[in-house]
């Protein structure tokens, strides 16, 4: 008798995915699928795919889906989670869409604490248009529109955005991962499964960054893409959580906030009637 | 039971669109229409809707996306500078058959111009608000209850035709107060299966999208458009005539400019000059019924806007050189005078006599 022992989640259509040959796109879709199943929530929830490789998000993902204009998703998203409160909205993005074009909906809707949850894929280029400087790529990094490595001094430097959003009190769990092995892989499922359930709980705003690949744009077999990103990425976007409200003891990113700010006010009373604390040493 | 009351422009704009089942309104702050956010961010709330202020216009347009596509009646307000910020949401709900009402409160332009009252996004309402061929239904409210009936009106006009509506008002109609009844507010809202709202295993997953990879597809979403747009062409023409049965001017004005030259026209109508007022009311589908019609009975066409010469255009393409078709116009947020108006109307007059004798 014959036994399944692996199949196309519940939570995927049948449409062949068009991503090119050893790009994570694929990994990561699946992850998200499989958490819809493993919560039951793919009739409740509404994806929202980018302006990017993974436009065509929603011929794939078996959900409701909405397609936005680059970068734009987490406002489109906001606007789906405030109409429909019950529902689970989750946006797909890639580094230029969610980091270039779309920060400033990206910053907003994570520090409104806005319900839902972003997908955020990381690979250091643009991909569709065939393989740009993005605001993730890295110093000295060659590209299309960065032909003798980036120079930041001239480009600037890449952003690290989970750290960044972790500053802010609407973030509930703010988290890197990567799909290189399989240890990483279910790693990568445990977060994006915490974050939909955050987001179900109503903890706050919730995004997975997941460090990715482009063998296609970076001139590398997929095997050695990966090598490539263990080598140059994970060192400059170290994997880890960088904020997890509910680890810290916190039912939701209210509570946390309020506990923060009080914390900062205590301190400020602490070391009395100084104005800068930097002029302190500051501390970390 | 109807209600007269005495209200702003703005918040009357605010008020309908509750009324009419908005409960999703998304602004960012701008004059002049300041008041409507406001009344909004008092109203919706207690309303049982959302009011949010997003971080940008370009957010703000992207939230109704989000919340149209949800199925939901969503709104948000604007002036000039910000409702170009809105073009590539307005471009995208269009190229996605979203429903939603869009308020223009015109300022001078163009960069930041001004902040006094203008019409000089005519052109953007109704040729090019967003990239990629489309329209909006374009409505121009000229007074304060009209401000609120046409917003009440939008709603529907979107849904029905599932596109968006927008309110080309502007800076005096969203300042002045005026004597309002109030319209009852709607208690049944179309339903749209077309909407994400979650498959919940009882069909195919739902999709809204403006992205068509084959160019073949693509025009034939063109198509399905612009048969509809014929569809609106000819059902929801609308126009207010004043005085032009006998009249051998027409002034031709919408909005603001509309009341001065309706002021214009009863002086001229006084000195015995045979005068009357077309107001287009849709500035998209544009009344060219209306005024090829005048074009046939009366022997000149003056059009009065407050802009450099823009819905002139239409004017002239709608008489089709049948008459001659004469403008003045204000820019920059100046209203044109009655007196100035007049004399406008006046020298045309004088024109047709000399041309009788």
């Amino acid at each position: 008798m014959s036994k399944v022992v692996y199949k196309r989640p519940e939570a995927l259509t049948e449409a062949p995915f068009s991503y090119c040959p050893g790009c994570t796109h694929g990994i990561v879709h699946r992850l998200v699928a499989e958490t819809m199943d493993e919560l039951r929530i793919e009739g409740t929830t509404v994806g929202v795919a980018p302006v990017g490789c993974s436009v065509l998000a929603y011929e794939f993902f078996g959900c409701d889906m909405v397609q936005a204009a680059h970068g734009r998703a987490p406002a489109v998203a906001t606007g789906l989670k405030r109409a429909l409160p019950g529902n689970v909205v989750f946006a797909y993005q890639g580094d230029g869409d969610l980091a270039s074009i779309g920060m400033a909906e990206t910053v907003h809707a994570a520090t409104r604490g806005e319900k839902i949850t972003i997908i955020f894929i990381n690979n250091a280029i643009y991909g569709m248009t065939g393989g740009q400087l993005a605001p993730t790529s890295l110093p000295n990094q060659i590209t299309q529109t960065s032909p003798y490595g980036r120079d930041v001094n001239e480009a600037g430097f890449p952003i690290r955005v989970v750290e960044m959003l972790s500053t802010l009190d609407g973030v509930a769990l703010a988290q890197r991962v990567t799909v290189d092995t399989p240890k990483n892989v279910r790693a990568a499922k445990r977060a994006i499964k915490k974050a939909f359930e955050y987001q179900i709980e109503g903890v706050g705003y919730t995004i997975i960054e997941v460090v990715s690949t482009c063998p296609t744009n970076w001139g590398l077999s997929p095997s050695d893409a990966l090598q490539w990103m263990r080598d140059n990425m994970l060192p400059y976007y170290p994997l880890g959580v960088y904020k997890d409200v509910k680890a810290d003891g916190f039912a939701n990113v209210a509570e946390a906030a309020a506990a923060r700010a009080l914390a900062l006010a205590g301190g400020n009373v602490e070391k009395g009637d100084t104005a800068d604390p930097a002029a302190e040493g500051g501390e970390a | 039971m109807t209600e007269k009351v005495l209200m702003k422009g703005n918040e009357a704009l605010a008020e309908a669109a509750i009324r009419a089942g908005c409960r999703f309104f998304f602004g960012y702050p701008i004059t002049p229409q300041t008041e409507l956010a406001a009344y909004m961010a008092k109203r919706m709330g207690k309303a049982g809707g959302v009011y949010l202020q997003a971080e940008s216009e370009i957010a703000a347009i992207n939230m109704v996306y989000g919340a149209s596509a949800a199925g939901k009646r969503a709104m948000t307000s604007s002036s000039s500078p910000g409702i170009s910020l809105k073009g590539e949401g307005i471009s995208y709900m269009a190229g996605a058959d979203l429903p939603g009402v869009i308020i223009n409160v015109q300022r001078g332009g163009p960069g930041l111009g001004g902040i006094q009252p203008s019409q000089s996004d005519y052109f953007q309402a109704t040729r090019a608000t967003g990239h990629g061929d489309f329209h909006l239904i374009v409505l121009a409210p000229s007074t304060v209850q009209e401000m609120t009936d046409y917003v009440f009106r939008a709603f529907d006009l979107a849904d029905e035709y599932r596109m968006p509506v927008m309110i080309l008002a502007d800076g005096m109609l969203g300042q002045m107060m005026e004597p309002v009844v109030l319209p009852e507010p709607k208690t049944e809202l179309p339903e749209k299966p077309w909407a994400v709202t979650g498959h919940r295993g009882e069909r195919p997953h739902n999709v809204v999208n403006s992205l068509y990879l084959k160019p073949e597809e693509l025009e034939d979403t063109n198509i399905e458009r612009f048969e509809r747009y014929e569809r609106i062409k000819a059902a929801e023409q609308r126009a207010e005539e004043y005085l032009v049965d006998d009249a051998d001017i027409v002034v031709v004005a919408f909005g603001a400019s509309s009341r001065i030259a309706r002021s214009a026209v009863n002086k001229a109508r006084e000195k015995g000059i045979k005068v009357g007022l077309i107001r287009p009311i849709t500035l998209w589908p544009f009344p060219v019924n209306a005024i090829g019609a005048a074009a046939d009975r009366a022997k000149a066409i003056l059009t009065v806007e407050m802009n450099m010469g823009q819905m002139v255009e239409d004017v002239r393409l709608a008489v089709c050189g049948r008459v001659p078709v004469e403008f003045f116009g204000r820019a920059g947020g100046i209203i044109p005078t009655p007196v100035e108006t007049l004399a406008a109307i006046e020298r045309i007059a004088a024109s047709l006599e000399g041309g009788a004798r």
